[in-house]
């Protein structure tokens, strides 16, 4: 099978690869962005009485290790809610931790704070911030309501409904801002088409859909409701 | 039989039959003596032969009979139907007997319609006949006190036993009467039947652990074999198709003649269709109503209750009323399109004329030429009495999580004790303790492979050794879910209001059922044809388009296959030349020419051909195993093309045969290899693997074993949108993890038993065997005009599209023909 490949896209000026993975690649510092992993959503739901396989932890982890490994980052940025809940470190289990801390040597995490995780996680390396400046991008876990020049964020787990193709995750942006998919295991997803993105954006709004080994740039008038 | 005192009822009951004209039938009586010799029976009759009553007379009795008592009592009697609908109707024609004889008896319906203060006083003060449905039962069974609640029962009624035997909630009602067997040992149990082929199979199921031998098996007196004739429309028999447009206005005809008619379709859409068109030429204004799965539960009810009342001629319907309630005033049944299966179409024929001594009356319109092969076919079985083969099923491991969540819900069990009495339950009866282990393991930590989940256990094992709900709350919500019946989640259909809010209601469609429609589009619903505005969230936004022309998606016929049984007469009618005397002269004409262009295989062949067209290259193949099994078919063999070399494009498949299309000729192939069983190894599983219908399955799996809850305590919308993550994600992390998961195993035996008919695909590669008869030809040939009409015709013919068919037929046939 032949490498991954991304699509290269322009977010208010600066230049971005968005990956199959769904993680966000700034080649010129080096930095990998990844939105809303919700680490340990599925022992939350077991919490509760909903035993969703204890898997979800572990295969995020080896989608971020795989592009870590490909890409070879300085910095790996968590773009908030890297942690289903604030329960979710502590029951994180040894093995995930160590895969975590693994990632951080030789490079810097940054956890942005998300709604699901304001605090970030308290024995694990790594930044914890509000919100990231990069290259004039601004990193920052949920999309302002305003127009945002060069605001990077997450929050919201776009997909995009393609004719015959079913529901996938995605990127969108309409070249001033960009919102990333959820890169969690167990992430559900919102309909780009839902007010909520749709009102966050400016006219020439471009999804960047995830296939399993291409990005594919689909035109707004192309994607459908739910 | 012995043969000893001649059998009688009380004097009650005999001046209650007496002063109603009747007498007691034979099969009446010998309910009542095999209930007092304290046997299990079923009673298998014909509808219309005084069924229900005959259930009911012994409990009658006994309850009239019983010494009074100081403290009020539990259940006596427990009637257990497969519809809601059913188990109302039976109260109220219980309480005829009950009121004019002045029975000391109170029976009472419960459903899920029943209403809360009815439910309390019930589990207070129950009803000496409770009248209710599998999943209510086993609702009751995840109670606290279920014991004491039934341990005076003494009988179970099962009704349309055959109906709901072979599926999940036959399995759930396996496990409950295995459960109530432990409560009360003594009470008996009565099953009530329509005609099967095969009684053993329920006798089986029904025994409580006895096997076939402990169910005494009563047969009603047999009423006048149906008179079924089948529509002849002057002009030609279609060669494609599926809506019998070319009969409409003959059918209408036979509307007119009948007192009442029962019109049965296939699909909703045929419904929609029928319905539309009959109205078109309905001048006299018939009453002539609609009843399908899709339309809201209120508007089945009125056109029920219009139907009970004698005010409509006829009723345009799918499966929605093949079971229930009794219509004394239908004399005529029509089913449009074909029937699929003898069993089925006994039944729906069973649904005219309830009076034994005079035959049913039904009419055949067969849609097209092979529908009119199939047709015939059915009705030579049903002359012959001949029905459908059924098969035995294995219980679902998926309803066994459910049943023992609720048991641990209700009282403290013991592992190997449960293991016992589940064996008892025919479904279970060869369960081995590996699985009974690996489904209670499931049920207390989710059964993985890491164990991590130990501490949020659902049942946990207490020092007496016994397994208990974990708490309150878990038994609350396990109490909120239970039940068998996957229904995809539904939508709401409304009227669009203006600035697009949702307005009037006017019924349900299930997710996913519109799928193929795009805002704009317009398409018939409930009778009238509306424009889609738009989907959102659990609102599907409509508004009125009369007169604007209308889509009709999933065209391609029929949801039921075309059974076994029915598809082997067709093709032995086919293979005698000497069988054709008996069908019109234009279907005998294509046989002919069929045989004259190509071949006509024998009973066993299956005929293959493969001719060039277009720029293409055919291959179609007649297996006559059903859609389902032809899909599959089809799938596989595209992999196989690929591998080939040949340059496979696509495929189309029906009930009777499949077409797949290349760049490539395939004339030169070894079809020997090429149907190679095999075939359903590897490929078949990668393919499952990936597709939509293990995760459908995997999703209602998922929700029946309790992996994930619907509903939730303090809300009680039954919308299936609340589940806040996707049971896809859930599917794809786990069989990356556990591919060897109990969940992910039962999905993949419910998608490949109802979904792809892996078996009767396997079934069939074997038979044809050696037995493939290959032609290749110059150009298509009659019999492939069917299938190749199917080509892009799936998604939307509306009129205009018709008549570029009919144009597009019409040069196929030539081409056939010359």
């Amino acid at each position: 099978m032949s490498e991954p490949e991304g699509l290269s896209l322009v977010v208010s000026g600066v230049a971005v690869t968005a990956r199959p993975s769904g993680a966000l690649w700034i080649a010129a510092r080096g930095a990998l962005v990844i939105a809303d992993a919700h680490f340990e959503k599925g022992s939350a739901y077991a919490a509760r009485g909903q035993l969703l396989p204890p898997y979800d932890t572990a295969e995020t982890l080896s989608r971020l290790e795989g592009e870590a490994e490909a890409l070879s980052p300085r910095v790996i940025v968590f773009l908030g809610d890297a942690w289903h809940d604030g329960g979710a470190e502590a029951r994180l289990a040894p093995a995930a931790a160590a895969r975590i801390a693994a990632l951080a040597r030789g490079r810097t995490l940054v956890w942005i704070a998300g709604n699901h995780d304001p605090a970030g996680p308290k024995d694990l390396p790594g930044d914890r911030c509000e919100t990231l400046a990069l290259d004039g991008l601004i990193l920052v876990h949920e999309p302002g309501e305003a127009p945002a020049q060069g605001e990077v964020a997450g929050h919201l787990h776009p997909c995009a409904r393609v004719a015959s193709v079913g529901r996938r995750r995605c990127f969108i942006t309409d070249g001033q801002r960009m919102i990333l998919p959820a890169f969690g295991a167990y992430a559900g997803g919102l309909n780009v088409r839902d007010p909520a993105i749709r009102r966050r954006l400016g006219p020439r709004k471009l999804a960047a859909v995830l296939g399993s080994a291409r990005v594919h740039p689909i035109p707004w008038r192309a994607l459908r409701g739910d | 039989m012995d043969a000893g005192a001649p059998l009688t009822l009380p004097p009650g009951f005999s001046d209650w039959f007496a002063g109603r004209g009747w007498s007691p039938r034979e099969h009446q009586l010998a309910m009542v003596e095999k209930v007092r010799q304290g046997r299990d029976a079923l009673l298998i009759a014909p509808t219309g032969g005084g069924k229900t009553l005959a259930g009911f007379l012994p409990s009658l009795i006994e309850l009239t009979e019983r010494p009074p008592a100081n403290a009020p009592r539990g259940v006596h009697t427990l009637y257990i139907s497969p519809l809601k609908a059913l188990a109302v109707d039976i109260e109220r024609n219980l309480a005829t007997p009950i009121a004019e004889m002045g029975l000391p008896i109170k029976a009472e319906s419960r459903t899920g319609d029943t209403g809360v203060s009815r439910r309390q006083r019930q589990r207070v003060k129950p009803p000496d006949i409770l009248l209710t449905t599998p999943e209510q039962l086993a609702l009751f069974l995840a109670w606290e006190g279920a014991r004491l609640f039934f341990e005076d029962l003494r009988c179970i009624i099962l009704d349309e036993i055959h109906a709901i035997r072979p599926s999940k909630r036959g399995d759930l009602l396996a496990l409950g009467l295995a459960r109530l067997a432990k409560f009360a040992p003594d009470c008996r149990r009565i099953g009530l039947s329509a005609t099967v082929d095969d009684p053993d199979l329920i006798r089986a199921w029904m025994s409580a652990g006895g096997g076939k031998d402990g169910v005494d098996l009563v047969l009603g007196q047999s009423g006048a074999l149906p008179v079924v004739d089948m529509l002849l429309v002057e002009g030609q028999v279609p060669w494609t198709g599926h809506t019998a447009r070319h009969a409409m206005a003959e059918v209408y005809e036979a509307i007119r003649r009948a007192r009442t008619a029962l019109v049965f379709v296939n699909t909703r859409f045929q419904a929609e269709f029928a319905f539309q068109e009959l109205w078109r030429l309905n001048d006299e204004g018939l009453p002539i109503a609609l009843h399908h799965g899709s339309l809201s539960a209120e508007q089945r009810r009125r056109v029920e209750a219009a139907m009970a009342r004698g005010a409509l001629r006829a009723v345009v319907c799918t499966s929605t009323l093949d079971l229930g309630i009794d219509w004394g005033d239908v004399d005529l049944v029509i089913q449009l399109a074909s029937p699929k299966g003898a069993a089925r179409m006994v039944q729906r024929i069973g649904r005219a004329n309830h009076r034994l001594d005079e035959p049913s009356r039904a009419l055949f319109v067969p849609a097209n030429r092979f529908e009119m092969l199939e047709c015939q076919a059915a009705r030579e079985a049903i002359a012959e009495n001949a029905l459908d083969k059924e098969l035995a099923r294995s219980g679902a491991l998926d309803v066994l999580a459910q049943h023992i969540m609720g048991l641990a819900c209700s009282e403290p069990f013991d592992l190997v004790e449960v293991y016992d009495e589940i064996r008892t339950a025919e479904p279970y009866k060869d369960l081995t303790w590996e699985d009974f282990e690996a489904v209670v393991d499931f049920v207390a930590t989710g059964g993985y492979a890491l164990r991590v989940y130990d501490r949020f256990a659902r049942i946990v094992k207490g020092l007496d050794g016994r397994w208990r709900a974990r708490n309150a709350d878990t038994a609350l919500r396990h109490r909120l879910n239970v039940g068998a019946i996957y229904s995809p989640a539904m939508l709401a259909v409304r009227v669009a209001g203006r600035r697009g809010t949702a307005g009037r209601k006017i019924g349900e469609v299930e997710e996913g059922y519109l799928e193929v429609l795009e805002p704009g589009d317009a398409f018939i619903f409930a009778g009238r044809t509306w424009r889609l505005v738009g989907v959102t969230g659990v609102d599907v936004l409509v508004a009125p388009a009369e007169g604007q022309e209308a889509k009709m998606p999933s065209w391609g016929g029929s949801k039921f296959a075309l059974s076994t049984f029915l598809a082997r007469r067709v093709r032995e009618m086919m293979s005698e030349p000497a069988h054709w005397s008996v069908l019109p002269w234009d279907v005998r004409e294509w046989l002919e020419l069929q045989r004259d262009h190509s071949s006509i295989p024998s009973t066993d062949e299956m005929l293959l051909e493969t001719f060039p067209r277009g720029h293409r290259h055919f291959l179609v193949g007649y297996p006559f195993e059903g859609r389902l099994a032809h899909t599959t078919l089809s799938l596989l063999l595209t992999r196989r093309l690929a591998r080939a070399g040949v340059g496979p494009l696509g495929f189309v498949a029906n009930d009777y045969a499949f077409a797949v299309w290349a760049l490539r000729p395939m004339d030169g192939l070894d079809m020997a290899d090429l149907f190679a069983e095999d075939m359903l190894g590897d490929d078949l599983e990668s393919w499952l693997a990936e597709s939509a219908m293990m995760r459908g399955s995997f999703k209602a799996c998922a929700l029946i074993s309790g992996l994930i809850e619907r509903r939730f305590p303090g809300d009680q919308k039954k919308s299936g949108r609340q589940i806040s993550f996707s049971t896809d994600l859930v599917y794809d992390v786990l069989r990356r993890h556990q591919p060897e998961h109990l969940l992910l195993r039962c999905a993949r035996e419910d998608a490949a038993h109802g979904l792809i008919d892996a078996a009767r695909l396997g079934d069939l590669l074997q038979r044809i065997k050696g037995r493939i008869l290959h032609r290749a030809l110059p150009h298509l040939t009659p019999f492939s005009v069917s299938v190749m009409m199917e080509i892009g015709k799936q998604s939307s013919p509306g009129d205009a599209r018709d008549q570029i068919l009919a144009a597009a037929e019409a040069d196929l046939v030539a081409e056939a023909l010359a």
